[in-house]
């Protein structure tokens, strides 16, 4: 049989799964070893032990100074600021991404601005934001929505135009008023576009939510990193950026599955990632 | 007067003509068949019946009322694909008929309504044979099937005229048969005058009771797109309409007779 219809069977599919992961720490745990036999003190590559040490000890000693359990704090403050900032975000996109799929006149009016702004590169932004915000959560939640925003609407907007003419004309047939329309045809055919374009902002949305926690904060998962980064702490770097990632996988998972239960009509052509 | 009169016609995309003294009068319960080569205008005849498209000069009345500028409830459409919502099952698809008209805001019902409404779609569902199939998506069921809610659909509205564009266009033959009767039933049954586009000339013959052939009369060699089409051929196809209040005549009327061979020209 030729190679290209060869399909794994599930579990060795699971194994093929996982065997980059697999080998990715065990040349990390080789690495390391290699490293602490010359010098037990080297920061560079931590043991396993120590990094899970670390761990023990930000995420349940509390803190000397604040007498916070620093991981969770981190954790919630970064989670809370991305949420909000997804949150408004999706917001401001379905309502402009909605106006200017409906309407000619809001389509000419947005599209151009959009387009432009979206091609601000946003870290440039963030000055302007702590000038202006101040350093507080705003900038950070800002950030966020800024990031997220023109790309939102312009995959709303998009969904909309691409509604077929027929389903609106069948509509009216049937009686309904443009109210109906909206709420009975267009706005359900939209919310699973607002997931999906929710689960794309996730990359983006992360990625300047830690650079502006690193520049101007007081606590959350960036603002640790670079805080620890001073003192050469691999052994808290390595768990942060695992744990980070790990969070961005499962808010993208869970997202996925919200619309796989509330949207099942969307997803029942070709496959999905 | 007529049930449905079409006056002078015309109609054109920036410079082109596509249809031009386009005249007709068509008693009610008429199954009337469109063919025509692509891009000579029946579509766009019939979305200016829909009220999609407005002609730019002439007039369509139905019982003498210009019809509106837009589409509406006494007329109803099928088109070739799209016709039913994506995102909603059978049933639901078949319930928002009901639920547009009972609800205008929130476009839902609930309780006592919502049962008479859901009673009315299951025996609908029962007729076109979709039962089975109540909680399925659109994109789940076959191309047939989806035809078939499609017409479902339309008739919950109990239109005066029904619009088909091509609706058995992307069907297998097999299956196109099976249509061919349920709209003949649907067609005697409701007594409606229905429109029909098609592009297969067999099915024009055995539906319709009147053919309309739309073709380009004049030619300009030098410049094809001087002029638009119009009825060429208008064929009574010696079937009786359904004329309101008589019956229809099973035995002249069954749509699986062979056509009237000897009304072509």
């Amino acid at each position: 049989m030729r190679l290209i219809n060869r399909e794994p069977s599930r579990p060795v599919a699971i194994g093929l799964a996982l065997l980059p992961f697999i080998a990715l720490i065990l040349a990390y745990v080789i690495a390391s070893q290699i490293r602490l036999a010359e010098n037990p003190s080297d920061k560079l590559l931590p043991s396993l032990a120590t990094m899970g040490e670390s761990m023990w000890n930000i995420a349940f000693v509390p803190d000397r100074r604040s007498g916070d359990l620093l991981f969770w704090v981190d954790t919630l403050a970064s989670l809370q600021r991305l949420f909000v900032g997804l949150f408004i975000s999706g917001a401001i996109a379905l309502f402009v991404g909605c106006l200017a799929g409906f309407f000619p006149y809001a389509r000419s009016f947005f599209a151009p601005f959009v387009a432009a702004f979206s091609l601000i590169p946003p870290i440039t932004i963030l000055p302007i934001l702590f000038i202006t915000l101040g350093l507080g959560e705003a900038a950070k939640v800002g950030l966020v929505v800024i990031v997220t925003t023109p790309a939102m609407i312009r995959s709303l907007a998009q969904a909309i135009l691409a509604i077929p003419e027929e389903e609106l004309v069948k509509a009216q047939t049937l009686g309904a008023s443009s109210w109906q329309i909206i709420t009975r045809i267009f706005l359900p055919q939209v919310w699973p576009v607002l997931l999906a374009a929710l689960r794309i902002g996730l990359i983006p949305a992360w990625i300047f939510l830690v650079s502006a926690e690193a520049i101007a904060s007081t606590e959350g998962l960036g603002y640790r990193i670079f805080l620890v980064r001073r003192y050469l702490a691999m052994d808290i770097i390595l768990p942060y950026v695992a744990w980070i990632t790990l969070l961005a996988y499962l808010t993208d998972r869970m997202f996925a599955w919200a619309s796989r239960v509330l949207f099942p009509w969307a997803h029942l052509k070709g496959g999905g990632l | 007067m007529s049930f449905v009169a079409v006056s002078d016609l015309y109609k054109s995309y920036g410079p082109a003509p596509i249809l031009e003294r386009v005249s007709l009068q068509v008693p009610r319960g008429e199954f009337v068949t469109i063919v025509g080569a692509s891009g000579c205008g029946k579509s766009t005849f019939l979305r200016m019946l829909l009220g999609q498209e407005q002609p730019d000069r002439g007039r369509i009345a139905v019982e003498g009322t210009p019809i509106p500028g837009e589409p509406g409830p006494d007329r109803g459409v099928v088109f070739q694909k799209y016709s039913v919502f994506p995102h909603l099952t059978v049933l639901q698809n078949l319930l928002l008929p009901a639920e547009i008209e009972k609800s205008p805001w929130l476009g839902r019902l609930f309780g006592e309504s919502r049962k008479a409404a859901k009673a009315e779609a299951e025996a609908l569902m029962e007729k076109i044979g979709l039962s089975h199939a109540a909680k399925r998506y659109p994109a789940q069921l076959s191309g047939g099937m989806q035809q078939r809610l499609a017409i479902a659909q339309a008739l919950l509205k109990k239109p005066k005229i029904l619009l088909l564009d091509e609706p058995f266009g992307a069907l297998d033959p097999g299956i196109r048969q099976d249509m061919h009767e349920l709209i003949g039933e649907i067609w005697r049954e409701h007594a409606m005058t229905i429109f029909m586009v098609t592009h297969d000339i067999q099915e024009a013959f055995k539906l319709g009771t009147r053919l309309l052939v739309f073709d380009k009369v004049r030619h300009d060699p030098q410049h094809p797109g001087a002029y638009g089409a119009t009825i060429t051929y208008d064929l009574k196809l010696n079937k009786p309409a359904i004329a309101s209040g008589n019956g229809p005549d099973e035995s002249e009327a069954r749509p699986g007779d062979a056509a009237k061979e000897e009304a072509i020209p």
